[in-house]
């Protein structure tokens, strides 16, 4: 209970300010509404912002996914041949050099309005922190460990599952809350580049309209829907590696 | 035989003609400082590493293959997978052979009751204390089926008093399970208690400077054993040769 009061309070005072200032500082509110105007757009808006979070937080599940399961096999493939790990590491790292700004208008020129070009924008931004996070932690392996394995007779494909896989599954995650959290603004992205769904299309769309009210509502949806994913993300990896936080207490 | 490094700075000879021979069944003892060479030594001995020149053999295996075959290393630290249960980071010795998880359990069952462990068998390593660790760790070294037993400072880690104990109890698991060991230890007591013949080795580049028979009275309890004149001479001996 204590542990909620401080954040609370500085989230309280910090709405407070920000109404005050809106309020008594004569701003017009389509330059800045107050917190209680985005609140009542929030739900005023419900039936026209709220099929545009699904469509939102459907990309960002789908892209995210994506994003793993490549950003792992990549991290796989990469830790098993040191030849292709230098050749390609670089190319992945140059992968994320590319502005996303110059790539996402050709994705619509190649896929259209639909979710295709979305995925693929969460999926360029998000991999790299699963790659980089996972091939570390397989990389990182204790070098007894592995001796002790060897010893015990253990093939290549031992090491890797008994052995590599699970020491890197703390790493995996670290990287997975990073890339969930940068899915969102992925899905944003992809949607103010061209969509006709979307909390990003909401977004432009409110702009255009002076409605600065349901745009903030639009971000501070997107902000709630950050913060779930990246609580989820952390639930799991408290189910799938509990051995970390039990050996992190232990030191 | 003979063992070099190169190193950033240039070559380091870690051990030089170093001969030893171990009896099958016989205990071994190799006592030396820290960084003569001791735990390369046992790398060398189960084929985790060649030598420079010289040959090596293990229970009739001279490759290092056939080396690794014959040869249990229980290392310095337990190495236990976190992520697994204490019976089960037993139970990866023979899983690793190919023998299914269950039955690899129920291999490391009879061993866990013998060592005391059987309450423990389904925590996870950071619920155990150091010694139960290590007696775990040890359990493994057996489950792997190998003649050729190589103990790598076992107790290194731990404190002096679990330490006492654990000699003692390894003393009996390895009277109750023989194998030829090779015992390596900075602590030259730890190795007369434990082992038939010391060998002191030199500073590096290690190389044998004493061989003692301890080869002491086995049926008395740890306390006495240390303390009777014949050990308190073979200590003073030893130590002389480690100066």
């Amino acid at each position: 209970m204590t542990k909620w009061l401080a954040p609370a309070a500085l989230l309280a005072l910090l709405v407070a300010g920000w109404e005050a200032l809106a309020k008594l500082g004569h701003v017009q509110n389509y330059l800045l509404p107050a917190p209680s105007e985005v609140a009542s757009a929030l739900w005023r808006d419900r039936d026209l912002l709220a099929p545009d979070m699904w469509v939102t937080a459907r990309e960002v599940l789908l892209g995210f996914g994506l994003a793993l399961a490549i950003g792992v096999a990549i991290a796989l493939v990469l830790h098993l041949s040191p030849v292709l790990r230098r050749a390609a590491y670089p190319l992945v790292v140059a992968s994320q050099a590319i502005p996303v700004i110059v790539i996402a208008p050709i994705l619509v020129i190649w896929f259209g309005f639909g979710m295709t070009p979305k995925l693929i924008v969460i999926a360029l931004i998000c991999f790299f922190p699963v790659v980089v996070n996972t091939l570390d932690g397989l990389e990182g392996v204790d070098r007894d460990q592995v001796k002790m394995m060897r010893t015990l007779g253990a093939s290549r494909l031992d090491l890797l599952r008994r052995l590599e896989l699970p020491s890197a599954l703390p790493f995996l995650f670290s990287g997975a809350k990073v890339a969930v959290a940068v899915a969102v603004i992925g899905a944003v992205f992809g949607e103010l580049v061209g969509s006709d769904a979307g909390l990003g299309h909401a977004i432009q769309v409110g702009t255009a309209e002076l409605e600065t009210a349901r745009v903030f509502a639009a971000v501070l949806l997107l902000s709630l829907m950050a913060i779930a994913l990246f609580g989820l993300v952390a639930l799991v990896e408290r189910r799938a590696v509990p051995w970390a936080r039990t050996s992190g207490e232990r030191r | 035989m003979s063992k070099k490094f190169r190193t950033k700075t240039g070559e380091v000879t870690a051990l030089r003609e170093l001969t030893l021979e171990a009896a099958t069944g016989e205990r071994l003892g190799i006592v030396g400082r820290s960084g003569c060479g001791k735990s390369t030594l046992l790398e060398l001995v189960c084929g985790l590493q060649e030598p420079t020149t010289g040959t090596i053999a293990a229970g009739g295996g001279r490759s290092a293959a056939a080396r690794l075959a014959q040869c249990a290393l229980m290392p310095q630290r337990d190495l236990l997978l976190p992520w697994r249960s204490a019976l089960d980071n037993a139970a990866l010795a023979p899983e690793l052979k190919g023998v299914r998880r269950r039955e690899a359990r129920a291999m490391a069952e009879p061993l866990f009751e013998r060592f005391g462990l059987e309450e423990f068998s389904r925590a996870k390593p950071a619920e155990l204390s150091g010694g139960m660790r290590q007696r775990v760790s040890f359990a493994r070294t057996l489950l792997a089926g190998k003649p050729v037993l190589l103990l790598d400072e076992p107790f290194g880690s731990l404190d002096s008093i679990t330490r006492a104990e654990l000699q003692e109890w390894l003393d009996g698991a390895l009277r109750a399970e023989p194998r030829t060991t090779l015992l390596v230890t900075h602590d030259v007591e730890e190795a007369l208690f434990l082992c038939d013949r010391v060998l002191i080795l030199s500073r590096r580049p290690g190389t044998v400077r004493a061989e003692l028979g301890a080869g002491l009275e086995r049926s008395l309890p740890r306390s006495e054993r240390v303390t009777s004149p014949e050990f308190t001479l073979l200590k003073e001996r030893a130590l002389e040769a480690l100066a």
